[in-house]
């Protein structure tokens, strides 16, 4: 598919998104409850214009950075180690599970508790929270590894650096995309409900103030700006690097 | 100067899925000596495989020692059964990735990629060309390599007989340019006659040495289907010590 159709289809796929929620918010009448779009548009001007949208968004996006990234860093190393270890799998993975299914709240509250309501600790409690997702994922992708591969690597005298970059991490590339995908979506949800326990600023403490307002629009309007962002970071960065990881395949 | 002596007390492939562990190896020698073309010639799972990655260095699960009489460790170029390509690579790639950096190397992989017919095949990735296609770049990937000593794992089986016979004629010319130790696993003996300057029968398990004959044929009489078909009978009826048998 070209550039152009890929954006027209992704363009239609939005637009019939908007239109049903066009329609609906008509037939329900109700602008304070369901607001129509362009009344959501008009908050996000609004909001805009007085600064605090962009100031919240960089915040909150600056907090996803940051705890995406160590959260795939320490999750990939974590989860390679286990993959190639079965001794350690043995030994650690209930410890995966238990994270896995400890509820975030519980997560964000004992970070806050422990350390304070402070940055790091905001970070850190959604690193934790993403950490297994990733483990898990890249323990697949090394268990899988070619031991024929390895061989050949090791017979022709494949340097460590060598070895890593055109042997192992070409393998892991399928399993890297799956876990920044669907950390991406999950990093962000959980950033918005540290925000909202015990940061003064992001848009998940904008959210809460909207929410006691009962401000829908307000609402609606911060996930639609968020909601685009990481659309955008879906299309500009994540599909382009895919496409690139698997030009080798038939 | 790379010859090779193998010896090994012991080799047992270990027990899988429930089935018994079996002795591959035990107490195996056998010399081979520098620049010298050896078919190991003998039914399949019989662990000739097993030997050539003990030879390799890959397998280590054994008792007893593979010695070089080489000053430095030799360079090995290792033709595995299977191409193993690395499919995100291009067939260029994958020749220049095992030598040293510089054009030096490039233009070399270039050069046999072009003697293996595979000179407008630089930058296609190796999952779309034909198996017989993906062999001729592995083979490309173990001669570019110049190697001191060159193993191959039946790497002609499950071509038809028309491109194997050429990748054999290649193989011998290549040989005659780059001379190398070479270890070359095959279950076909017509192959190892018209090869090899030495045809070790094995037979087995624990595999033993049956028959170990030096065939001293020209280079033409090696193209000749009923000079090979005469000695390739001798590798049958020869004595168990050690035959010659001469054109």
């Amino acid at each position: 598919m070209t550039a152009v159709s890929r954006l027209a289809w992704w363009a239609l796929s939005l637009g019939v998104f908007v239109a049903v929620w066009w329609l609906a918010a008509l037939y329900y009448g109700d602008p304070k409850l369901l607001p129509t779009p362009p009344l959501v548009l008009d908050a996000l001007i609004a909001s805009a214009k007085a600064g605090a949208l962009f100031s919240n968004l960089a915040v909150t996006l600056a907090r996803v950075a940051a705890s995406f990234l160590l959260a795939m860093i320490i999750g990939s190393a974590l989860g390679i180690f286990l993959g190639m270890s079965p001794t350690a799998d043995r030994l650690i993975s209930p410890w995966i599970v238990l994270f896995l299914n400890l509820p975030a709240l519980v997560i964000i509250m004992l970070c806050y508790v422990w350390f304070g309501l402070v940055e790091s600790a905001a970070v850190a409690a959604v690193a934790i929270n993403k950490i297994p997702n990733v483990a898990v994922t890249l323990r697949e992708g090394a268990a899988a590894l070619s031991r024929d591969l390895a061989e050949m690597a090791r017979i022709y005298g494949f340097s460590r650096w060598k070895t890593l970059r055109h042997v192992i991490l070409p393998q892991l590339a399928p399993y890297f995309a799956a876990a920044a995908r669907s950390g991406l979506a999950l990093v962000w949800k959980i950033v918005l409900v540290v925000e909202l326990l015990g940061r003064p600023n992001g848009v998940g403490f904008e959210l809460q103030t909207a929410f006691q307002l009962w401000d829908v629009a307000t609402i609606l309007a911060y996930a639609l700006a968020f909601g685009l962002i990481v659309q955008a970071i879906e299309l500009g960065l994540i599909q382009p690097w895919e496409r690139a990881a698997n030009r080798w395949r038939r | 100067m790379t010859a090779v002596r193998i010896d090994i007390a012991e080799k047992v492939f270990p027990a899988v899925a429930g089935g018994p562990a079996r002795g591959l190896y035990h107490d195996f020698r056998l010399e081979v000596a520098d620049k010298s073309f050896v078919a190991l010639l003998g039914p399949s799972g019989l662990g000739k495989t097993t030997l050539l990655n003990i030879v390799a260095g890959v397998d280590r699960d054994f008792k007893g020692r593979v010695t070089f009489e080489s000053k430095a460790a030799p360079r090995i170029g290792y033709a595995f059964q299977s191409p193993r390509l690395l499919p995100w690579r291009t067939v260029l790639q994958n020749v220049t990735l095992p030598l040293e950096p510089g054009s030096a190397s490039a233009e070399r992989a270039k050069a046999v990629l072009a003697e293996m017919g595979l000179a407008d095949a630089h930058d296609v990735y190796p999952e779309r060309l034909s198996l017989g296609m993906q062999r001729r770049v592995a083979l490309a990937r173990a001669f570019a390599l110049q190697p001191d000593l060159l193993l191959m794992d039946e790497p002609f089986v499950s071509l038809d007989e028309q491109t194997a016979d050429r990748l054999r004629d290649l193989l011998a010319n290549l040989v005659q340019r780059h001379p190398a130790t070479i270890l070359f696993v095959t279950h076909d003996s017509r192959e190892a006659v018209r090869l090899a300057d030495r045809v070790v029968v094995l037979g087995g398990p624990p595999v033993r040495i049956e028959h170990d004959v030096r065939i001293e044929l020209s280079p033409e009489a090696r193209r000749n289907a009923g000079e090979v078909e005469r000695v390739r009978g001798s590798l049958t009826s020869a004595g168990p010590a050690l035959a010659v048998a001469r054109a």
